[in-house]
């Protein structure tokens, strides 16, 4: 065990993934010599190689694309897009190739891949460097996405991610890289993928999150002690695992979902629509959505108007518990 | 069928003043010494602004700052050849260029300041706002060109890149646009060694960036990037190329980042320092002075003054956006679509309310 922040753990599994597996490979912009714009791929070249840890030319499309074809060569390349806002020129690679090679050709070719991306706000950057697009992949079938919110899950999710048979889209909460931290076995382990995980056990009103508005979630708790809530962290947008959700919603008859993302058509509504058609008969209140408005997400003067305030999590818990 | 060659080329760099100042009088651009002295004044509030943005970055005052240190002459001398109505699409590194062109520096500070409203030029700047998805703004210029020419309209279009940007996939399509419609459209290439941490053998197996306008079908020159004539000319002469209806040009100003890539970076991570040291011999400013001071335009007394008024101008600017109050909620609201549909005006409602 050793108390590692979230871009500890995410570098270790790096380390580990690049020991255990020779087909593993680096590739993205400034992941080399540099390490990383967040330093998450700090030390790697040194100890692997530039052949394995490749510094790329400055193209999204050139980063994927030549994944879709190291990985249909039988390569498990690990790509990162140094900003989840830069992701864009690589989406037909994503869309159109990536998520449909093992339909396109019936299963003889596939594409484990993981393309590794800091997402969401809160670090007062430059435009495009702070959005949260989780719903944009959810929407692809052939896609998994995930977005862990603890150093422990991230280590473990993205050595499941990587030992994956298809392309996972692994999105890192940014905002707390550094400020999260826990305890993480050193040795190699992995999490499964498409599992959320119930954090706190409650009985009044459920509560599900994930990624960086865990923290936030976490806080407005705080402040809310006479209301037993069961807060779940989602872990993993695509598959949803509706099960647990639904689960916990038969007990509770309430449902909070927090998420930094716009609201419209999102991965929150996708949680409300799940449990509409699966628990209805068991809700007690109208479900309720915090989340990010339908807007661009603003430069740092106003983000934290547009990413949901502890406050307003609050709110939305305590009305739906005096529903 | 004999085999023959069907297809060569070549490339020419363009220099004309060294780094002590010395010009090649033939290649020399006739410029008044008013000119001289006006281009000097914005290479040096440049280098100014640019220390001034850093410390309010460390004080916390703006987020980020991103510099240009050593691309003065890239960033000043094509707005001096380019007429006020040209427009221009910038990267992310433009301040200079920017603010050469009249866009008050309070823009610069709103800007990176986190407020939407440093993005705001007005049109008569003909200064399209920051563009930080890499290379993504070249497309731009082309349609503007391409709109230009349809209007009969006798300007052109010029885009900022780096040398990095020539990887992504629309910076090369947009050279092919525009040689497919030989738009009235000035690439200017940046090539400041360095994509953050990405040098250019790393960028391109190519000898030159300016070489990859042959394979679109038009001209690619390269120049010195720390000489402010060599820029000056090669943009004015591929602006009266565009109004003759010749198509485009691509200008590789082959420079260097003296800075860190933003105030996020930091370069001695992957650079020398020696190869800096080479490269701070070969400054941009340095040379512009030593070759006024030679022609007797310049001295001491005057570089003494003009340091002063331009501390004085940046000063005043800092204090003019002290005085501007914080954008308001709604701002990210406003601007989404032409009238606000129900939706965000419920939203909005929401978010002011909490
Ligand atoms: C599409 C895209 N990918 C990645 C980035 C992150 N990024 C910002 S600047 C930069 C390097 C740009 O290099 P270059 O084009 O040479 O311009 P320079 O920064 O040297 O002026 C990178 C990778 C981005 N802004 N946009």
């Amino acid at each position: 065990m050793t108390e590692l922040t979230l871009l500890q753990a995410i570098n270790q599994a790096l380390h580990l993934a690049m020991k255990k597996h020779k087909e593993v490979i680096i590739i993205g912009e400034d992941v080399g010599k540099d390490g990383g714009v967040f330093r998450t791929t700090e030390g790697l070249i040194t100890k692997f190689g530039k052949d394995r840890v490749i510094d790329s030319p400055l193209s999204e499309a050139g980063i994927v694309g030549s994944c879709v074809g190291m990985a249909a060569a039988g390569l498990r390349p690990v790509a990162e897009i140094q900003f989840s806002g830069f992701i864009f020129p690589a989406m037909q690679e994503i869309v159109s190739h990536a998520a449909r090679i093992r339909t396109r050709s019936r299963g003889v070719y596939t594409c484990p891949i993981v393309i590794r991306s800091p997402c969401s706000g809160g670090i007062r950057a430059l435009e495009h460097h702070s959005e949260s697009e989780e719903a944009f992949y959810a929407q692809v079938p052939g896609l998994k996405v995930i977005m862990p919110s603890t150093p422990y899950d991230a280590k473990g999710l993205l050595l499941a991610a990587i030992e994956d048979p298809d392309p996972v889209i692994f999105l890192e909460p940014k905002r707390i890289y550094r400020s999260v931290k826990e305890d993480v076995p050193d040795r190699y382990y992995t999490v499964p993928i498409g599992k959320a995980k119930v954090v706190q056990e409650g009985q009044d009103v459920t509560v599900v999150s994930w990624g960086a508005m865990m923290q936030t979630t976490r806080k407005a708790l705080e402040q809310l002690k006479d209301i037993s809530v069961e807060l779940i962290d989602l872990r993993t947008m695509s598959p949803l695992d509706d099960a647990t959700i639904v689960e916990s919603v038969r007990k509770t008859g309430k449902l909070v979902v927090v998420q930094e993302a716009p609201k419209t058509c999102s991965v929150a509504a996708e949680i409300i629509t799940r449990v509409n058609e699966k628990a209805l008969d068991s809700l007690e209140a109208p479900m309720r959505r915090v989340s990010g408005p339908d807007v661009i997400m603003p430069l740092y003067q106003l983000e934290n108007y547009y990413i949901p305030s502890v406050e307003r999590i609050v709110k939305a818990i305590q009305e739906t518990h005096a529903y | 069928m004999p085999e023959k060659t069907i297809a060569s080329f070549s490339i020419r760099k363009l220099s004309i003043m060294d780094e002590k100042g010395h010009v090649d009088e033939k290649l020399l651009p006739r410029l008044s010494h008013d000119t001289i002295l006006k281009m000097y004044k914005s290479m040096v509030l440049g280098r100014l602004l640019d220390p001034k943005l850093l410390a309010m970055q460390r004080q916390g005052r703006i987020s980020t700052y991103i510099e240009a240190r050593g691309q003065e002459a890239c960033q000043v001398g094509p707005i001096f050849a380019l007429k006020k109505s040209d427009m221009i699409f910038p990267a992310f590194r433009e301040t200079i260029a920017m603010i050469t062109r009249g866009v008050p520096i309070e823009n610069v500070l709103l800007y990176y300041g986190g407020d939407e409203r440093g993005n705001k030029i007005p049109r008569r700047y003909a200064f399209f706002p920051v563009s930080i998805p890499v290379g993504s703004q070249s497309t731009h210029a082309v349609g503007y060109a391409y709109a230009l020419k349809l209007h009969k309209k006798p300007n052109v279009s010029l885009t900022y890149f780096g040398d990095g940007a020539t990887s992504e996939g629309e910076c090369m399509e947009a050279m092919n646009f525009a040689g497919v419609w030989k738009t009235p459209t000035i690439f200017l290439c940046q090539n400041n060694q360095y994509a953050i941490s990405t040098k250019h053998n790393q960028q391109t197996a190519a000898e030159t960036y300016a070489q990859k306008a042959i394979a679109f079908g038009f001209e690619g020159i390269q120049v010195d990037g720390n000489d402010i004539f060599a820029v000056y000319k090669a943009v004015a002469l591929a602006a009266k190329k565009a109004r003759a209806g010749e198509g485009p040009t691509l200008i590789e100003c082959f420079t260097y980042r003296l800075c860190d890539h933003t105030t996020s970076d930091d370069a001695k991570k992957y650079r020398d320092p020696k190869e800096v040291q080479e490269w701070e011999k070969k400054d941009p400013i340095t040379r512009l002075r030593l070759f006024m001071e030679r022609h007797k335009i310049w001295d001491k007394i005057k570089e003494g003054k003009l340091r002063k008024i331009c501390e004085k101008e940046i000063d005043a600017a800092i204090k003019r956006w002290e005085k501007i109050p914080h954008p308001d909620i709604s701002d990210m609201f406003t601007h989404t679509y032409a009238s606000m549909p129900t939706e965000l005006q419920e939203q909005l409602e929401e978010i002011s309310h909490d």
